[in-house]
């Protein structure tokens, strides 16, 4: 069954049409990579589905209802989102920020149960935050705030995670560990993922679907292998690559050649 | 494994020293506002003794200098403070809570600006009481209704969006300041000088009706606000996570907007434009509270009472028996007191 369907959407910003028509489906427990050039419209897309921009024409259904239909409370008892930006202005400590994940379920003046506690406690002890529990949000290193975020998230018992960017601005140790997070709850607690992803070869390694995006409309969709060929990313990108497998996990890889080794060789 | 996931029995626990921390604070804050309203009665242009504040407070129905002062003189005025403090602090942490601005106070979004509009074309107009005994008052309500209705208007063209709010808000501040001193430039010393002590803040205007009128208004106003302290800890996290969070945002904010502007609005027409109260006093209140709202409201209403009572009492006193505007004191004592707090802070954060 399709989690989460996309109607021939299209949206955009004051007089700029950004999304001309894209339409995808996404069945449950599949994990979608959203990849494309800076200005193809992957932030766009990701903001239709979350609802901060409401679509000019075309629908969005998660489980065959209209998201813009469906409250944000409802919502956010199913739907997780992890934002690119997000500024915490106020010091709440890492344990309260993710305890706000369960609001969606609590009723106006209900206080936290003993369930809620032991979501709270095994989504830190998932994400790894316990040991700075008590410290505060803005004390926190780059990848340890991505995942005490990430563990707000959970704590919402999603059904579906939609992630921007999620390894944006972390080093390669703390991008494998924030995927390999989300793909073990993929795999094991059977929750769909949609993620835009800047980096190819992180979106070759862990998705298992992929949509490449070109000037506001899907170029090519399908598993890595058929999405990420060179003539595709050439076509898309301008820009001369070489796509190897990876030794590993059998995956394509992207290698990019510059302008000079391009004239000397 | 170094750091295991607690038990609830455990967690139940830590939560339990948490909450007799939270005991502790109040307890002491209910002892400091105690404290100041006993102080506030026995200073003053004639000194009292604590006992005779004691006697006249438990037998107000007997007559004498000391039942007259507390009860006719002292009595409206105190009470008046620390409605008013309490109602400008809420609105502070509100506002700075909703703006996700650690600057805002409860005049950000132009409230001051329209009442002073309001009231100093009342007083240049000599209305007087024509129009019974709040006709000041009323003024300077309705100039402050004008702002927000504005203000409402463009916010609700732009799903009440925070850069909007703010924007709209200050520009209005800046035309109606404006509109003052172009008044202000045709009219009459005296009554630039008047004004202009209205303007600094007046608790001198209070009487019984007034302060039934306003304590509806800010004891009903602070019993809504603090049913959204929870909504306004996920607010701080930005309008789209909220909304991602559940929070019907958009709504949310326009009734927090409303509440706050209708209290900053009969504040500042009770007592003129009483500056530095809804600005520090949350902020000082964090430090002891943390971000939590569901915490940090209500310590910021204690702490506005205690702190505008104590200001007006000083204010009274300095230089009794004439009087300066309240606005001054809490200008320079608690600039001044804030400035040495950050100064000697450890914490290297500023909020």
């Amino acid at each position: 069954m399709d989690l989460l369907r996309v109607d021939e959407l299209i949206c955009g910003y004051g007089d700029a049409e950004v999304l001309k028509g894209v339409s995808f489906c996404v069945k449950k427990g599949s994990l979608l990579g959203i990849v494309g050039p800076n200005g193809a419209g992957k932030t766009t897309l990701f903001r239709a589905i979350t609802r901060i921009l409401v679509p000019w024409k075309g629908e969005i259904f998660y489980c065959g209802k209209d998201i813009n239909r469906i409250s944000h409370r409802a919502l956010a008892r199913e739907v997780a989102v992890l934002p690119q930006i997000l500024e915490i202005p106020f010091s709440f400590s890492v344990e309260q920020f993710i305890s706000m994940g369960r609001f969606p379920h609590l009723k106006k003046f209900q206080r936290q149960s003993r369930y809620d506690l032991e979501v709270i406690e095994k989504v830190m002890a998932l994400c790894d935050v316990l040991p700075f529990r008590e410290r505060r949000i803005s004390e926190l290193s780059g990848g340890e705030r991505q995942r005490a975020i990430l563990a707000q998230c959970f704590a919402q018992e999603p059904r579906l995670l939609l992630l921007d960017e999620p390894t944006a601005h972390l080093d390669i140790g703390h991008q494998v560990e924030i995927l390999d997070l989300i793909r073990r709850l993929n795999r094991e607690g059977d929750l769909t993922v949609i993620m835009v992803l800047h980096d190819l070869n992180l979106a070759s390694e862990y998705c298992d679907r992929l949509i490449l995006l070109k000037e506001g409309g899907i170029f090519k969709e399908g598993d890595p292998k058929e999405v990420l060929t060179f003539e595709n990313i050439e076509k898309v990108y301008n820009t001369v690559v070489i796509v190897k497998e990876n030794p590993i996990s059998l995956k394509p890889y992207i290698l990019l050649v510059s302008e000079e080794e391009l004239k000397t060789k | 494994m170094a750091h295991p996931p607690r038990s609830v029995a455990e967690k139940v626990k830590t939560m339990g020293k948490i909450f007799k921390r939270k005991v502790f604070l109040f307890s002491l804050l209910f002892i400091l506002l105690f404290l100041s309203f006993f102080f506030s009665f026995m200073l003053g242009g004639s000194k009292l003794a604590s006992g005779e504040v004691f006697h006249a407070l438990f037998h107000p129905h007997t007559s004498g200098v000391a039942q007259t002062i507390v009860w006719q003189v002292r009595f409206p005025r105190i009470l008046l403070s620390l409605l008013i403090g309490a109602g400008l602090a809420a609105c502070g942490c509100v506002f700075q809570g909703m703006l996700r601005n650690p600057l805002a106070d409860p005049y950000t979004l132009g409230i001051s600006g329209g009442a002073a509009l309001g009231a100093t074309l009342g007083i240049v107009f000599r209305l007087g009481n024509s129009l019974g005994e709040f006709t000041l008052a009323g003024c300077a309500f309705f100039g402050a209704l004008l702002c927000i209705s504005v203000v409402y208007l463009v916010a609700q063209r732009r799903r009440f969006s925070v850069p909007t709010l703010i924007l709209a808000g200050i520009i209005l501040s800046f035309v109606f300041s404006a509109a003052v001193l172009l008044i202000f430039a045709v009219s009459e010393a005296q009554d630039v000088h008047r004004t202009v002590l209205w303007l600094m803040g007046d608790l001198s205007w209070a009487s019984a009706s007034l302060i039934k009128l306003v304590a509806y208004f800010i004891i009903g106003g602070i019993g809504l606000l603090l049913l959204f302290s929870r909504d306004l800890n996920l607010l701080t996290l930005g309008e789209e996570k909220a909304a991602h969070l559940g929070l019907e945002t958009e709504l949310v904010k326009k009734l927090l907007f409303i509440i706050t502007s209708l209290i900053t609005g009969v504040c500042v027409a009770a007592s003129g434009i009483i500056g530095f109260v809804g600005l520090i006093v949350p902020h000082f209140m964090r430090r002891f509270t943390g971000p939590d709202h569901r915490v940090l409201i209500p310590a910021s209403i204690l702490g506005g009472a205690i702190f505008l009572s104590l200001c007006d009492t000083l204010a009274r006193t300095i230089i009794a028996p004439l009087e300066l505007p309240v606005g001054v004191i809490t200008g320079i004592l608690g600039g001044l007191f804030f400035l040495i707090f950050l100064f000697r802070s450890k914490r290297w954060e500023i909020f």
